[in-house]
This record gives structure tokens, sequence and C-alpha cells, in this order.
């Protein structure tokens, strides 16, 4: 009964991709149909723009939107695991802003010292960030016991992270600095095939990590004391979670920015839409699901107002915060 | 009386299946209960009791290895409890704790099947065999039906079965329980700790718990554990607990009192001179005790052989009582002062049926012929005045 609930889960999830990644492909400030896109993709067609808009600028960008929610969504859900806390995320913690910092930093220096960063630096820099405001984050926890105030400090500390970035960005004069700007907001725009091959390679290897976590996150979900008793080293698994969580959206960060409240969500939805919290099916879902969550927002940020394009957390946002009254709300019912 | 009883003989810890070995047990470093001496044969049950915060708890999470002992050790079986790893432990030896725990969406066999882990591969998936095993632990504690009902969604009472179940599915030969029944009605209190000795004696598994409830920790434990001040004041079978006057000592009672023999605790009596005078015996008189109690009304009552049914809750209640010894007549000289009493007396409340009696009986009979002639004297039987 329940097996077959997911096979049906995970086939919805599926479908949901491909059509989003078609729309994708095909919409834009250039309608082209899907015939076209195809033969494309098939490799068919004679050079021309359309074939270059599809291929080298809507094709790595949806690819990239779908492995960076992912890994978001995924984010999200080890944090979420690791607090006890249905609404952590790397955003609202401000996990997201910390890496976002150390980013424009690293940027703002690299282009004093005129010198390209590499990718595997610049994520480099961003899961320092990570961890951080992860630090930070895990020292409040020890402090305040309930779990809205970890959410208060998560935020204060995202908003001083933030106003620091902001203060680099204002003090570094260049042209370069429009570009980290719209960076800075979170967007997709601008991922090309090289960042979708290194961003591919190092989510690949983190969610097949986590996948090998998901014994562990299962004996963790009725709480520390209990999965001590079941003899899971609940130190040397707290740290993993700490460091796969960080490299997570350090990565994504350091692609697309700061993307609000999929981490959040996504895991949420999920776990709702599979009826069940075992990790082992939880973790691939949510993967599917945060490609999902985030190739429709990134769709609707780039067809909503065009020419102009919106932040994808604008419109991650409308979607997301929603989902997190709903939580808090539930949640205050559950308790009480 | 002796301070501490801890007889030696009944210490013969080094041929036990599970005893503690100049354990001292706190946090920090700060020892907060010292020389904890427990001992254990297999499919036995062990009870801690204790006032609020005496370290029940830190006993329990040193023998579980989730606090480092200060020093000493706990053996299980003949070997050392900490130099386990944890997937033995697990194997060995399995909790239920007394926080509540709100997984969300999962039913109760995921739950159950959690008890499973130290068994598993990588991935944590069931083979036939643990499935089998959680079936089994789920028909043990008899919540095979909430299979697949929602974790959150059930009562108290049944969750706290469904994580005894998740226990035994560690197959565990000690499971270690932290004052379990806390949150349940006395119909599950019953059931849960029925489920324990059923276990203990026909699966021979061994138990230690803790207990706030004393006349459930007399009733099942083979051993009891007295957790007062830094130490273990007593340890030993119920009957070498429960002495007269010990619990208001073990808890320091000074509001109200306990009997240990039957097990009942008494709200504080009204002191003064006595202001009614109950007649009863066998029984009868407890209602009115209690009602007087209530209303802090003080009160003298008599005649009561030391064997009645009403004796023990008199003792606790009444200004006064008037006595006499088990299978005695009445003495002349008592009925002589429960007349004296009486008149002291504005009301006599009578509970006893003159139509009754034995070869002891005229004494009370003429007692109750005494209070007759007064305008004050009320009969109250079966729960009527009459």
């Amino acid at each position: 009964m329940k097996r077959k609930n997911c096979t049906t889960a995970f086939l919805a999830l599926a479908l949901l991709a491909a059509v989003f990644l078609a729309a994708n492909l095909c919409v834009g400030s250039v309608n082209i149909p899907l015939p076209q896109v195809l033969s494309f993709l098939g490799g068919g067609e004679e050079p021309s723009v359309s074939r270059d808009i599809v291929m080298k600028i809507r094709f790595p960008r949806a690819l990239g939107a779908a492995i960076l929610g992912g890994g978001l969504a995924l984010s999200g859900y080890l944090l979420q695991t690791f607090f006890h806390n249905p609404v952590a995320g790397p955003f609202i913690l401000g996990i997201s802003s910390g890496a976002k910092m150390m980013v424009a930093l690293f940027m703002v220096l690299s282009l004093k010292m005129t010198f390209q960063p590499g990718f595997g630096i610049m994520i480099l820099a961003a899961f320092v960030g990570a961890m951080i405001s992860m630090g930070f984050v895990i020292l409040m926890s020890y402090v305040v016991e309930r779990m809205s105030m970890l959410i208060v400090c998560g935020v204060m500390i995202g908003y001083i992270c933030s106003a620091i970035t902001d203060f680099v960005v204002a003090f570094a004069e260049d042209s370069d600095i429009v570009n980290l700007h719209n960076w800075s907001k979170g967007s997709f725009s601008g991922i090309g095939w090289e960042h979708v091959k290194v961003m591919a390679a190092v989510m690949f290897i983190t969610f097949l990590w986590v996948l090998f976590l998901s014994k562990q996150i299962s004996a963790y979900q009725l709480g520390e004391d209990y999965a001590k008793s079941l003899g899971l080293n609940v130190g040397m698994f707290r740290v993993t979670l700490v460091i796969v969580s960080s490299i997570l959206s350090a990565s994504v960060t350091a692609f697309a920015g700061p993307v609000s409240f999929v981490g959040i969500a996504v895991p949420h939805l999920i776990k709702h839409f599979l009826g069940t919290a075992m990790p082992v099916l939880m973790i691939p879902a949510c993967f599917l699901g945060g490609a999902v969550f985030c190739l429709l927002c990134d769709l609707l940020a780039r067809i909503l107002l065009a020419p102009t394009e919106l932040g994808v957390s604008t419109v991650t946002a409308i979607f997301g915060a929603p989902v997190v009254l709903a939580i808090m709300i539930h949640g205050r019912k559950h308790t009480s | 009386m002796t301070k501490s009883r801890q007889p030696e003989g009944e210490y013969m810890a080094e041929k036990k299946y599970f005893y503690t070995k100049e354990l001292s047990v706190g946090y920090g470093g700060v020892p907060l209960i010292k020389e904890v001496r427990l001992c254990l044969e297999k499919g036995e049950i062990l009870t801690l009791i204790g006032p609020n915060g005496a370290g029940k708890t830190t006993i329990l999470k040193t023998i579980i290895q989730q606090l480092q002992p200060l020093t000493g050790v706990a053996y299980l079986d003949g070997k050392d409890l900490s130099g386990m790893s944890g997937r033995e432990l697990a194997r060995k030896m399995s909790v239920v704790l007394t926080g509540r725990v709100y997984p969300e969406m999962m039913t109760c066999r995921e739950v159950v099947e959690t008890g499973r882990y130290p068994y598993t591969g990588r991935f944590g998936r069931l083979s036939q065999a643990d499935r089998k095993v959680v079936q089994k632990s789920m028909e043990l504690v008899r919540v095979k039906e909430l299979s697949e009902v929602d974790f959150g969604r059930i009562s108290d009472g049944q969750r706290q079965r469904v994580m005894l179940a998740r226990a035994l599915s560690q197959e565990p030969e000690l499971i270690v329980l932290d004052e379990p029944t806390s949150f349940l009605d006395i119909r599950h209190k019953l059931e849960f700790l029925s489920v324990l000795q059923s276990l203990s004696k026909e699966e021979g598994l061994s138990v230690i718990l803790s207990l706030h409830e004393l006349e459930l920790a007399e009733r099942i434990s083979d051993k009891i554990a007295c957790v007062r001040g830094d130490k273990i004041d007593r340890f030993g079978p119920p009957e070498e607990i429960f002495t007269p006057g010990y619990i208001s000592r073990l808890y320091g009672i000074t509001t109200g009192s306990y009997e240990e023999r039957t097990g009942t605790p008494e709200l504080p009596a009204a002191f003064g001179i006595p202001e009614i005078f109950v007649l009863a015996g066998k029984g009868t008189g407890i209602e009115i005790y209690r009602s007087l109690q209530r209303k802090k009304i003080p009160f003298a009552t008599g005649i009561l052989w030391t064997n009645d049914l009403d004796y023990p809750v008199a003792k606790r209640l009444a200004a006064e009582v008037v006595e006499e010894q088990a299978f005695c007549r009445v003495r002349t000289e008592k009925v002589e002062k429960a007349k004296e009493l009486m008149d002291g007396c504005r009301k006599v409340i009578c509970t006893l049926k003159t139509e009754e009696g034995g070869d002891f009986y005229p004494e009370l009979k003429e007692l109750v012929e005494y209070g007759k002639n007064r305008k004050d004297f009320i009969v109250y039987i079966d729960g009527k005045i009459l």
C-alpha cells in the first residue's frame, strides 16, 4: 500500500521535473516549439540563434537550477534533522548568507588582486562562510531552548552577514559589482556548461554521501538519546551532518547566491507528498522535489515580468514562506 | 533500627547477572551518588525509588552509558558495559526514556523498526527475520493493531507500549526504563507493568526501572533500591524496604503520611481536641475518617482492634484512637476511655450495626447503647444516615 504510494509519488515528481525542464527550454523571450527543442537536444539541427539559446543558455541554466534546487532541499532536510526543527533551512538559519558573505569578500578581493578565482576556490570560500554561520547557530542552539528563538537567531545572523556583504559591495568599484549585486540576491542566470559540470560532480558525490547517512538519520529521528542507545556515534554523526549540509548550501550559494525557502518548504511538502519520513526515501525525493521547485520558480522568475528578470528568491519566497507559516501554526497546535 | 540495610549476604555481587562495583555517578565530575551498589539476577526486576531529584535518572543514564561514571564499573553478564562497542551494547541493552518523542510522519511500526538498527546493514534495510522480530515485539505488548497508525495520533498509554515494543525489538537481555508509567492512567499503568512482569518471568528479560508509584514498585519489583541523599539508602527485596516509617523518612514526608503495609498515602490529620467520636470497625469508618479530614474536624475513634481494616487509616487521621490488641477481648478500661472521649465530643457517629456480633462484641454494643442516650447520636450505615 505504502510502497505503491511512494512509487507513484516518485513517478509524479519525475514527470513534473521533465515537464518543467521542457518548459524552461521552450519558454522565454523567444518561444521555441517543443519539437524543435527536442531536435536540438538530439543534435540534429543546423547551428542557429534558437539553437544557441536552447543549448548554450537555457539548457545549462535549467540543469543548474535543478541540481542546485535539489542540493538546497537536501541541505534543508539535513538541517531539520540536525536541529529537530521543522523550519530549519540554510537560508533562514543564515548559513546561505554566511556563504554569500565569504564569496563576496573573496570576489572583491580577487578583483583587487586581478586574478580569476576558480569554482573550487569559490565553493571553498562559500563553505568557510557557511561553517562560520553554522558554528554561530549551533552555539545559539545550546543557549536557546525554543525552536522559534533559534530561527530568530538564524535570521539575525543572516542579516549581519548580508550587511557585511552590502558593505563590501558598496566599497568595491567595478563593473563586475553589478554582477555581484545580482548574484547576491540569488539568481540562476549566467550558469554555463562549465558551471554545470562542476556542480553536478560536487552534488552527485554529496548526494551519495547523504544516501549513505540514511540509516543513521533514521536512528536519529527519535532523538539523540535513543540514537545513542541504538549504538549510533552521535557526536560523529552530528559533525558529519553539519559538514554535509554546509557543503550543499555552500556550493549552491557559490553558483547561484542565496536562494530562500527551498530548504524549508521542499522537505516539508515532500514528507506529506510521500506520506512517510523514511530517510532512504526522503533523500532522493527531496532532491527531486527541490529540482522541480526551482525549475518552476526559475521559469516564473524569467517570464512573469519579461523581459525584466525577477530574482529567483522573490519567487521561491512567494511559494515557500506560506509553507513555513503553515508549519509554525500546525506545530503550535501539536505541542499545546 | 539500622540506618542502612545492605546485608553483605544480599550483595554477593560478583556472581550476579548484572552488578555495579564502586560506581559513583554525577555530572561534571561532581559525584551526586556515591557507592551505587546494585545487583540483579537474570529475569529479575529492579526498581529505583526515591524523591524527585535524588538522582534516579542519573543512575539509569550511567547504566545505559549516556553518562560517564565518575568511578567504578557496571557489569552485565560478566562484561564491563563501558568496554562494549555501541553496537554490541545496543544488542544487549535497550531503553525507554522519560521524554516524549514526536517523530513526524512515522507509523508505530516504523518506530518499532528503529529498534532493529544494531542488526541491519549499511542502508538499514530490514530482512524477513528483522520483520518477524518487530512483529513479535508488537504482539508481546499488544500493539499489533496500531502497526499502520501514525505514532502522533495514539494515546499516551499506547505510545508508551509502542516505545516498549521498540525497545524489545532490539532483542535486549536487559531493558532500562526511566519512569515509564509517569504519563499513564491507572489502567495503563497496570497494563504496562504487567507486560513487563510477564516478559521478565516468561522471557527471562532483566529489567531496571525507576518508578514514582510506591505501591506499584512494591508489587512488581524483585529488588528495590532507595536513592536518598548521596547514596543508595536501602537495597533489597520489597519486604525489607517497606518497613513502618521508612517511606516517610526516605521521602522526608512531613505533611501527611504513608502507610507502608497497605501502600496508602494520607493527607495530614486535623489535630486538636476531638470534636466528634466515631464508633467504627471492620472498615466501616474509613469513609467518615476521610470526610472529617477533608473538613479538618479533629475526631476520636474506637474501639478498634489493631488488626481492624479501619485501624491504619484511623491511626493516621484521628486525633485519638482507642485501640485494643488484635484477637483480644476489649478490656473495661478501654470502654471507659471511649466513654470519656465520647463525653468530650459534641457529636457521636456510629457506623456499627448493633444486630451483628460475636463473642467479643458486647463491649462495643455497650458503647453504642451509651451513645444512643445522647441527642447528637447519628447512625451512619451503608452510606446512609438512619
